[in-house]
């Protein structure tokens, strides 16, 4: 059977709060964001970097009008970035993909809630 | 402290402490078994910005030491006379913590300085024996347009330096700034410092408009060469440059800046037969990747082939020549197809030329990892790239760190 782990009480992790809590030789970050949650190992696909420690950051996405001309940068809210601290890799929040390399990706777990307690599925 | 993580939030940190940074790089050091590897870092930072009020103190010249201890008084340095600020975006915005978070990093209240602390901590995380340390603003002086004030900064820079942080830490070792924008004050600098505790070779920051092959150089290669100790290219950007200026976002900018100018220097010391004129010098190339060196291997070859009356002194080809220097390894390029990066391998001789080097704390720093972990070396090879090469290179004393080293047979 799937051995669970517990991340903390559901009160206790608000909307965009995040935790890292310890599993093994590593950790596991927990995101609530936007009311779902999501689970990923704290280490990057790149060099090995606490990718769960770095910034959440909105995509960043380019203006560009219909004659094809540049009109600036903006954030995109709807697709959330885990910017791992070490060199700045970015992965979707929502998958654990590497948003420039799709073949690199976070190591994702299941993450739920029951009984007032939110929990990882190793 | 708050760093924005758009135009409207912000994420905020209570602490940070670079050896919880690199937790993960202290976890691939055991797994590895680094402990048991010589393992010399020929490419890492400080920001001697931080320590500017004890460096202008040695500047020589008490007319420009009195404007520097003006200007040092914030410790940012940011607008001092002596600094040459480059628009840039080094920490991805932000986005690579440890730059604006570097200040919260705490040291212990001790005799040691806070560079020595700081420089420890991130060396024991990754495993790193011994390191050669290099400033970071000063990287962009050699494009001050004033020659004395490069003299006037690098001398009392080295000073400082060799005095008090290279005496007071064996770990911690340099190649010589040179103040190369003043042909005179450069061989007088190796005359002067050249010999003193900590100083394994020479270092010219690449980012000038400087030729290498000027006659006025030549009693300075001939004094490093008679020394016996290596000559490094650094290399860096600057977006003020023309050519450079024409882009527009900073990653190409650096993509392109910390190789251009490296590529320039490489060319002109070669086809302007260095190699033959100074053929005991050993030359190194810092900081500018791996994948521009088959480029120009390749491109000199052709070229040379059909007009080697340009280059007269030259016995061989060019990239034989480019086989006979040394490599630093940061920031490595990791195609997918491993084949490519093999390949740059047995072109630059990486077995006995290649060092790998970490460039921490900057963003595009690289963990011993990187060369450990290949799967086309073995583990002779990868040790002589992690540390082997560059004890030869500098003829290292290693016993600081390890009373029981013996070199490998
Ligand atoms: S280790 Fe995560 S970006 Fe490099």
């Amino acid at each position: 059977m799937a051995k669970e782990l517990f991340v903390s009480k559901s009160d206790d992790l608000q909307d965009g709060d995040r935790k890292i809590v310890p599993n093994g030789n590593y950790e596991i970050g927990v995101y609530r964001v936007n009311g779902n949650l999501f689970a990923y190992q704290n280490v990057c696909p790149h060099q090995g970097g606490p990718a769960c420690e770095g910034l959440l950051m909105a995509k960043v996405e380019e203006v560009i009008a219909e004659d094809k001309t540049y009109q600036g940068m903006t954030f995109n809210h709807d697709e959330m970035h885990i910017v791992c601290p070490w060199h700045g890799w970015e992965f979707d929040l929502e998958t654990g993909d590497m948003v420039a390399d799709r073949k690199f990706r976070l190591k994702k777990y299941e993450v739920a809630e029951k009984d007032d307690g939110i929990y990882v599925t190793l | 402290m708050e760093i924005p993580t758009d135009h409207l939030n912000k994420m905020s940190v209570a602490e940070f402490d670079t050896s919880k940074l690199l937790i993960n790089a202290a976890r691939q050091r055991d797994q590895r078994g680094f402990d048991k590897t010589l393992i010399i870092d020929v490419d890492c930072h400080h920001y001697e910005n931080e320590s500017m009020k004890e460096i202008v103190e040695f500047i020589d010249d008490p007319v420009l030491r009195r404007t520097a201890q003006v200007y040092s008084g914030a410790g940012t340095g940011a607008n001092s006379p002596f600094m040459m600020g480059s628009p840039g975006s080094q920490d991805v915005a932000g986005r690579v913590t440890r730059y604006p978070l570097r200040k919260m990093d705490q040291t212990p209240d001790d005799d040691k300085h806070r560079d020595i602390h700081l420089s420890l901590k991130w060396m024991d995380a990754m495993g790193v024996d011994y390191v050669m340390l290099f400033p970071t603003p000063m990287l962009l002086l050699g494009l001050h347009p004033v020659p004395e004030y490069e003299v006037a900064m690098s001398r009392a820079y080295n000073r400082w330096l060799t005095e008090k942080i290279l005496q007071e830490e064996k770990r911690l070792k340099t190649m010589l700034y040179l103040p190369f924008n003043d042909p005179d004050e450069t061989y007088k600098m190796v005359k002067d410092f050249g010999d003193r505790e900590g100083v394994c070779g020479f270092m010219v920051v690449s980012t000038r408009y400087k030729p290498v092959y000027d006659n006025a150089y030549m009693k300075t290669y001939s004094l490093i060469e008679e020394m016996g100790k290596p000559l490094a290219f650094h290399g860096s950007y600057s977006w003020n440059d023309h050519l450079l200026g024409n882009t527009n976002r900073f990653l190409v900018t650096h993509a392109l800046g910390f190789t251009v100018f490296n590529a320039v220097h490489m060319c002109n010391w070669i086809v302007n037969g260095l190699p033959e004129r100074f053929p005991k010098m050993d030359v190194m190339w810092i900081e500018s990747g791996l994948a521009w060196i088959p480029w120009l291997m390749q491109r000199l070859d052709n070229d040379y082939r059909m007009r080697s009356s340009e280059a007269p002194l030259l016995k061989k080809l060019p990239s034989e020549y480019m086989q006979d220097m040394f490599y630093s390894s940061q920031p490595m390029e990791m195609p997918h197809d491993m084949d490519i990066l093999e390949m740059t391998f047995k072109m630059i001789k990486a077995e006995t030329q290649l060092c790998w080097c970490s460039d921490y704390p900057h963003w595009d720093m690289d963990v011993p990892s990187v060369i450990w972990d290949l799967p086309f070396l073995d583990e002779r090879q990868k040790k002589n790239i992690l540390g082997e090469n560059a004890r030869k290179l500098y003829n290292m004393d290693v016993s600081d760190r390890f009373p029981n080293y013996k070199p490998p047979v």
